[in-house]
C-alpha cells in the first residue's frame, strides 16, 4: 500500500482548491466578457440605427421589411397554432382547479391574466428564439466562415449595420405583434373550448374576458415582449459572429443560440414578472 | 492671418504620409494570434500599378498579412499606411471613404448566397452610389462581360462552378474601380487550365484598369507569371522582397528549398534529425 505523507497530502489538496478557483474565475471573467459583448452590439446597433444616415449608410428599409417578413409573418401559423394550444390548455386545467371549489364560472379570469401576463409572451419568444434566433446564429455563422462578413467589410459596408440593425428592428417590431396575435388566438381557443364545456355563450366570454383585463394587463406582455426581441436577435447575431471553423462550429453556435434564447427569456420573464408585478 | 494658418496646419495633417509612388507601406508590423506570434517585424511597400505577389508556405502568415493589407485586422504594432492613411489613426468616415476604393476576390468568393451574381456585383453600388437600378445593372454586365461572364447574372452563386465563381468575385471586386484589387489564392483548388485564364485575366485587369494588384498565392508557376516583384513569407518573417528574376536567382538556400519544393527535412543532418527524435537536444531530454 502507499503512504501518502501528510504534506503531500495538503499540497495535493491545496493544487486542487487553486484549480477551482481558477476554473470559478475563468467563467466568471468568461461571462462578463460576453455581457460586455451584448453590451457593445446593442450599443453598435444603435450607432448605427442613428448615426447611419450621417455616414451615408443608412439602415435600408427594405431590408427591414423582409427581416420581419422572416421574423413575423411566416411564424403566424406556428404561432397562432401554439397560443390556441395553449388557450385550451389553460382552459382545461383551469376548469379542472376551479371545479374542486365549485367556481369554474371563475375560469375567464384564470384564462385572462395567464395568457396575457404569461403564456402569450413567452411561448411567442420561445417559439421566435427557435425559429428566428437559430436561424440568425447559422446564417451569420456561415457568412462569417465563408468570408462574407469580411467581404461586406472591404466594401465598406459595416456588417452590423447591414446584417444586425434590420433583424434587431425587425424582432422589435414582429415580437410584440406576434405577441398580441397570440394573446387573442389563445383567448379565442380559450373561449371555444369553454362555451362547450361550461356552456357559455362567446359573447358572454368576450365580455368578460375585456372587463377582467385592463390596459397594464396588456402592457405588461407586450412590455416584455420587448425585452424578449432585444434578447433574441443579439443572442442570435452574436453567436453567429463568434462562429469559429467550419460547420461544426455552425451547428455548435445554432444549438448554443437556442438554448442561451430561451434560458435568457425564461429567467427575464420570472425576473420581470418579480419587479412588476409584486 | 490665423485662419489661414489653421486650414494650412489641417491640410498638413491630412496630408498623405506615403512614400511617393506608394499605395501601401507596412512598418514593423507585429501580430499574434492569442499568444502566438504571426508576423515577425514585418515591412513592405506596394507601389502603384504594381502587381506584387506574397509567398510563402502553409503557415507562414502570408493570410494574416493579407488581412492587414486589407484593413481588416487593426494592428497593435507597426504602422500600415493605406492609401496615404495611417489606419491606426484614420477617422471612422475616411476609413469608410478608403475602404471603398479597395476591391477583394476571397479564397472562396464570398458571394452572398442569398443574392444572385448580378445582385452580388450591385451591392456595392447600390450602398455607395445613389445610381439608378438601370445603371447598376448595365454596370454589372460590363464587369460580369470583363471577366466572361455575360449572361450569368440571374443565377444563384450555387449554380455556378468554381472558376465561375472566383470571376464572379472578381467582378464584385472591381465593380467601384478600386485604385487597389486583393486575390487571396486566387488559384486554389481550380484546375490548371482556368487557373491559368484566371492569372490571364489579372494581368489583363492591370493593363486595361491600371490598378495595383497584391496577390496571396503559394502557386509557384501562377506567381512567376504574373508578379512584378515577390514578398516571400517565411515562419511570419520576410524571406525576400524582389522581383521574378532576383527570386530565381537568389543564392539563398532556404529560398531555393522553398521555390523548389522540397522540405526542410530534406536537407537536415541525419545525426541532428535522430537527436530530434530522441529528444537529446531538448533541454532534460524527453523526460
Amino acid at each position: 500500500m502507499v503512504k501518502i505523507e501528510p504534506d503531500m497530502a495538503n499540497e495535493v489538496e491545496q493544487k486542487a482548491s487553486s484549480r477551482f478557483f481558477d476554473r470559478v474565475g475563468r467563467s466568471a471573467v468568461g461571462i462578463l466578457e460576453e455581457v460586455g459583448r451584448y453590451g457593445v452590439m446593442l450599443s453598435d446597433s444603435i450607432y448605427w440605427l442613428v448615426m447611419g444616415p450621417n455616414l451615408k449608410q443608412p439602415v435600408r428599409v427594405a431590408s427591414v421589411f423582409s427581416e420581419m417578413m422572416e421574423i413575423g409573418i411566416r411564424a403566424i401559423p406556428i404561432v397562432g397554432m401554439m397560443a390556441g394550444t395553449i388557450g385550451i390548455m389553460l382552459a382545461i386545467q383551469g376548469i379542472y382547479t376551479l371545479k374542486i371549489f365549485g367556481a369554474e364560472s371563475r375560469v375567464v379570469i384564470g384564462i385572462a391574466f395567464s395568457m396575457v401576463r404569461e403564456f402569450g409572451p413567452l411561448i411567442t419568444g420561445i417559439l421566435v428564439a427557435g425559429r428566428s434566433g437559430s436561424a440568425l446564429a447559422a446564417r451569420l455563422g456561415t457568412m462569417k466562415i465563408s468570408q462574407e462578413i469580411d467581404a461586406l467589410e472591404v466594401m465598406g459596408i459595416n456588417p452590423v449595420r447591414f446584417l444586425v440593425v434590420p433583424a434587431l428592428l425587425g424582432c422589435l417590431i414582429m415580437v410584440p405583434a406576434l405577441t398580441f396575435f397570440g394573446d387573442v388566438v389563445g383567448l379565442w381557443a380559450a373561449g371555444v373550448y369553454v362555451g362547450v364545456a361550461l356552456d357559455i355563450s362567446m359573447a358572454a366570454y368576450i365580455d368578460q374576458t375585456i372587463d377582467i383585463l385592463s390596459v397594464d394587463d396588456l402592457m405588461h406582455g407586450l412590455g416584455k415582449s420587448v425585452i424578449f426581441a432585444v434578447l433574441i436577435a443579439l443572442i442570435g447575431v452574436l453567436n453567429g459572429f463568434m462562429v469559429r471553423g467550419g460547420a461544426e462550429g455552425v451547428g455548435k453556435a445554432t444549438t448554443r443560440a437556442v438554448v442561451h434564447c430561451i434560458s435568457a427569456l425564461v429567467v427575464t420573464d420570472m425576473l420581470f414578472a418579480f419587479m412588476v408585478t409584486r | 492671418m490665423p485662419s489661414t494658418q489653421q486650414s494650412t496646419q489641417q491640410q498638413d495633417e491630412n496630408a498623405p504620409t506615403i512614400t511617393p509612388g506608394n499605395v501601401i507601406e507596412v512598418r514593423n508590423l507585429v501580430t499574434y494570434y492569442g499568444t502566438r506570434r504571426i508576423l515577425n517585424d514585418v515591412s513592405l511597400d506596394i507601389r502603384e500599378g504594381e502587381i506584387m505577389v506574397i509567398m510563402g508556405g502553409s503557415g507562414s502568415g502570408k493570410s494574416t498579412l493579407l488581412r492587414y493589407l486589407m484593413a481588416l485586422e487593426k494592428q497593435t504594432s507597426g504602422t500600415i499606411n493605406i492609401l496615404g492613411h495611417d489606419i491606426g489613426k484614420i477617422s471612422k468616415k475616411d476609413f469608410f471613404n478608403m475602404r471603398k476604393k479597395l476591391g477583394v476576390a476571397f479564397q472562396g468568393g464570398a458571394l452572398f448566397s442569398s443574392m444572385t451574381v448580378g445582385e452580388n456585383i450591385m451591392l456595392p453600388l447600390y450602398e455607395h452610389t445613389n445610381l439608378d437600378r438601370k445603371t447598376m445593372e448595365i454596370m454589372a454586365r460590363m464587369k460580369l462581360e470583363v471577366v466572361s461572364l455575360a449572361g450569368f447574372e440571374n443565377l444563384m452563386p450555387s449554380e455556378l462552378s468554381g472558376g465561375m465563381i472566383k470571376r464572379a468575385a472578381v467582378a464584385r471586386a472591381i465593380v467601384m474601380d478600386p485604385k487597389i484589387l486583393f486575390f487571396d489564392e486566387p488559384s486554389a483548388g481550380l484546375d490548371p487550365v482556368v487557373s491559368s485564364a484566371l492569372d490571364d485575366l489579372i494581368l489583363t485587369l492591370r493593363e486595361a484598369m491600371g490598378m495595383t494588384i497584391v496577390v496571396v498565392t503559394h502557386e509557384l508557376e501562377s506567381a512567376f507569371k504574373i508578379a512584378d516583384r515577390i514578398t516571400m513569407l517565411d515562419r511570419g518573417d520576410i524571406l525576400f522582397q524582389g522581383t521574378v528574376e532576383e527570386i530565381r536567382n537568389h543564392p539563398s538556400e532556404r529560398i531555393q528549398n522553398l521555390l523548389n519544393r522540397r522540405s526542410e527535412d530534406q536537407t537536415i543532418d541525419p545525426d541532428e534529425y535522430m537527436k530530434r527524435l530522441t529528444g537529446e537536444d531538448v533541454k532534460g531530454g524527453l523526460a
